[in-house]
């Protein structure tokens, strides 16, 4: 009995290091050359694996910044700065630092300012309802309300109010990976500079409706009246197709546009100071005022004026 | 009577309701304005070719095909054309629409309407099919697909059957019903002529049990006629009967193999409506500006449900308020059948060619359950008409498992007839997640087969 036992223990010792010594020579033979770089490079990023850089995945993106010749084209998101450079100092490249971004829902049609107008009895996806129709409201631009930003999110920043049945993000776990972007069938998200102190300024709608159209389905509808465009002294405020959009890249946080707006589409987000409606719109009126003037003056040929240099505010 | 044929694969059985069979065609009087879309068929809109201001008269053409599957459209009234602008459709999509302001009825000239049957089948083909075109003629069963490309399949297919669609089997329609009641020798004559565009083949008009009026009447009407080759087929009651390719294999008892179209198989399928459409095209050079649409409902009695022949461009709201308004119990209003017909989310749409029904359910018949989990019971792999198996579909769709899973499970094949859904004794949204998976599938299909056209083209330089 015990001699089997013996056996079999020494022909299985035998078997298992013969094989281990094959698998020895066949590792040393067949062996795959692969950039150390890249293991590196992946330990340092986020590991949520959420597409947000436009690879599949962080390993993905970790071949892909090892192979190319600069960082200029890859960013980590969710990373930001902090983890490109680390990256760029394991690949030895040189990274530019990018202002840190946060998704923007540019809808303002809650509950209240967008009724409903009919009962969506299908299922619960807004890809699914923005195939089938416009949406429960009048609407046919804004927010559907079945929260495929939120499935879509891996960090848990999108949340549904049910207050307003319009998702809300929480800026400090929105990474900016730009997942509910690609979610949204309307195409509401965008991703905007998160602004110093995180204040910023930007138009929440997306209805290219005509005025009377827009209000009518809406009251918090951007009606296209152009007032922003006027009032903008920074140029900030793109305007066309009875929608103004804000570039970031030139928005001096002066809140003028925010006053001025007669729908209330234009939010300012993060100022320590409440909005002071009044005094900006006595300023405005004010400037328009000499604006007038100045121009009267130099219809009227009378000596040429200096025109007074418009303050830049705030 | 003989056993009844009926397609083999799958299929459900939902209650007929066909509550408006009694009610005879009535005509609608003409509204104030028509506003007629320019979206009323498959494929590109048809462009305008008349401006704000233009006297038009009933039949005259309003706008111009945009594209090689696309049709023209035609007033549907005589008066002043007020704007063209964009409309919202019954989804609430903006449409571009020709508004036109109703003065008289003046129709425009070389149209015959007189009523005497015109059963001599003209000879010339190619005038034929220039006539179904120029006149505007779409399937009218549902898909809108323009008719003159579909009766001509091209020199390399042989059409052997002509197959004419009768089978109406969406519970509570009955249009299609009356007019095989009431026009049934035009029918027969529109199957001939289209019977002769596609070179002589033999037709059958398929009919399901549950109309047997329509049945014997259709009968007569061929017996009375006589032409030859074409005979009247009573199939047995089953949805989705007048699915096209369930047709041909109840028909045929062939197969139309995934992906391919019905002429493989040597089958061309033709709308009831539609062979009436060609008759009036061919032998009366009267353009598809009418159809017959049902007013009926759960929730609506009996006398006051209508069969109307609409002029397109009318208003929904303005038939609907003709027939006695909304009813109160109303929870949902449906353009088509219960079964595949779309919500109407805005009664200020207009009618278009292919519109079928106004359709008031009640809460109760439409209201959906609370979804509960998939057991496997496989009942909707049984129910579905194509042979698919959409519990699998839907967690492939809920994967988003693409190419290798839903394209490989055939989800381009489904015909959102909807029987899975109505099957599911767990009430899953089956159908809901299917149509839209099988729209982004197809959209890879077909950028998939440009970019394999462009490399042809590519490489053949």
């Amino acid at each position: 009995m015990s001699g089997i036992i013996i056996w079999t223990i020494v022909i299985l010792t035998v078997l298992g290091l013969l094989l281990a010594l094959v698998l020895f020579f066949v590792a040393k033979k067949f062996r795959v050359e692969e950039d150390p770089r890249i293991d590196e490079v992946e330990a340092v990023m986020p590991g949520a694996n959420c597409g947000g850089c436009g690879f599949a995945g962080c390993r993905a993106f970790a071949e892909a910044a090892v192979k190319a010749p600069n960082l200029d084209s890859h960013f980590c998101p969710v990373g930001g700065n902090e983890v490109m450079a680390k990256v760029a100092g394991i690949l030895g490249y040189e990274v530019k630092q990018k202002a840190p971004m946060v998704a923007a829902v540019r809808c303002n049609g809650s509950c209240e300012a967008r009724p409903r107008t009919n009962e969506y009895d299908g299922y619960r996806s807004c890809k699914v309802m923005a195939a089938l129709y416009t949406g429960e409201t009048g609407c046919s631009y804004g927010c559907l309300g079945c929260g495929d930003c939120v499935a879509a999110c891996r960090f848990g920043a999108i949340a549904m109010n049910p207050k307003t049945g319009l998702p809300e993000v929480d800026e400090s776990k929105c990474t900016a990976c730009g997942a509910c972007v690609k979610a949204c069938p309307k195409n509401i998200i965008e991703l905007r500079n998160a602004g110093p102190r995180g204040m910023r300024m930007y138009v929440s709608c997306m209805s290219r409706e005509k005025g009377p159209a827009a209000k009518k389905v809406c009251s918090a509808a951007c009606v296209g009246c152009g007032v922003c465009a006027k009032v903008c002294t920074h140029d900030a405020i793109v305007f066309g197709n009875n929608l103004a959009y804000i570039d970031f890249t030139k928005c001096r946080l002066c809140r003028e546009c925010e006053a001025m707006c007669p729908t209330g589409a234009i939010h300012g987000v993060n100022f320590p100071k409440p909005l002071d409606v009044e005094g900006i719109k006595a300023r405005v009126a004010e400037r328009r005022k000499k604006a007038q003037e100045a121009a009267k003056a130099a219809a009227a040929n009378l000596e040429p004026k200096k025109k007074e240099e418009e303050k830049t505010d705030e | 009577m003989s056993k009844l044929t009926t397609f083999r694969i799958g299929g459900v059985h939902p209650d007929d309701a066909k509550l408006s069979r009694a009610c005879a065609i009535e005509v609608l009087p003409l509204p104030q304005t028509v506003y007629i879309s320019m979206a009323q068929h498959l494929g590109a809109p048809a462009k305008p070719v008349v401006a704000a201001g233009d006297k038009v008269k009933t039949g005259q053409v309003i706008a111009e095909p945009g594209g090689f599957i696309s049709a023209y459209v035609h007033s549907s009234v005589s008066g002043t054309v007020k704007s063209i602008a964009p409309r919202a459709d019954l989804a609430g999509r903006m449409v571009t629409h020709v508004e036109i302001a109703v003065e008289g009825d003046e129709w425009a000239e070389g149209i015959d309407l007189s009523d005497t049957l015109a059963s001599e089948i003209p000879q010339d083909v190619p005038a034929m099919l220039e006539c179904i075109k120029a006149c505007g003629v779409v399937g009218l069963g549902g898909a809108t697909f323009p008719t003159h490309v579909k009766l001509n399949p091209g020199p390399n297919a042989k059409a052997e059957c002509l197959i004419i669609n009768g089978a109406e089997c969406e519970p509570y329609l009955t249009s299609d019903f009356r007019i095989m009641l009431e026009r049934s020798r035009e029918i027969i004559v529109g199957a001939a002529i289209m019977q002769k565009i596609l070179g002589g083949c033999r037709c059958v008009v398929g009919i399901e049990e549950n109309k047997p009026e329509a049945i014997s009447a259709m009968e007569k009407a061929c017996a009375e006629l006589g032409y030859p080759d074409i005979s009247v087929l009573p199939l047995k009651k089953k949805y989705p009967q007048g699915g096209e390719k369930q047709l041909i294999d109840a028909v045929l008892r062939r197969q139309v193999k995934s992906g391919r179209l019905p002429i493989s198989e040597g089958a061309v399928v033709q709308n009831v409506a539609t062979s009436l459409a060609v008759y009036e095209a061919v032998q009366k050079h009267k353009p598809l500006i009418t159809n017959v649409l049902t007013i009926t409902g759960d929730c609506i009695p009996v006398e006051k449900q209508h069969n109307y022949l609409f002029r397109i461009g009318m208003p929904l709201s303005y038939i609907a308020e003709y027939a006695g308004g909304v009813p109160e119990g109303a929870a949902k209003i449906v353009s088509g059948g219960p079964m595949m017909g779309k919500a109407i989310v805005n009664l200020d749409a207009c009618t278009v060619k292919g519109s079928s029904s106004i359709l008031y359910l009640s809460a109760a018949a439409t209201r959906r359950g609370t979804e509960s989990a998939c057991i496997r019971c496989g009942r909707c792999a049984e129910a579905c008409p194509m042979g698919l198996e959409p519990f699998l579909l839907r967690r492939l769709a809920l994967a988003g498992d693409q190419e290798a899973g839903l394209e490989a499970n055939a989800v381009q094949d489904c015909i959102e007839c909807g029987c899975c859904l109505y099957s599911c004794p767990a009430q899953i949204p089956l159908l809901d997640i299917i149509r839209q998976s099988k729209a982004e599938v197809m959209s890879i299909m077909r950028a998939r087969a440009a970019e394999a056209k462009a490399a042809a083209a590519a490489s053949s330089k």
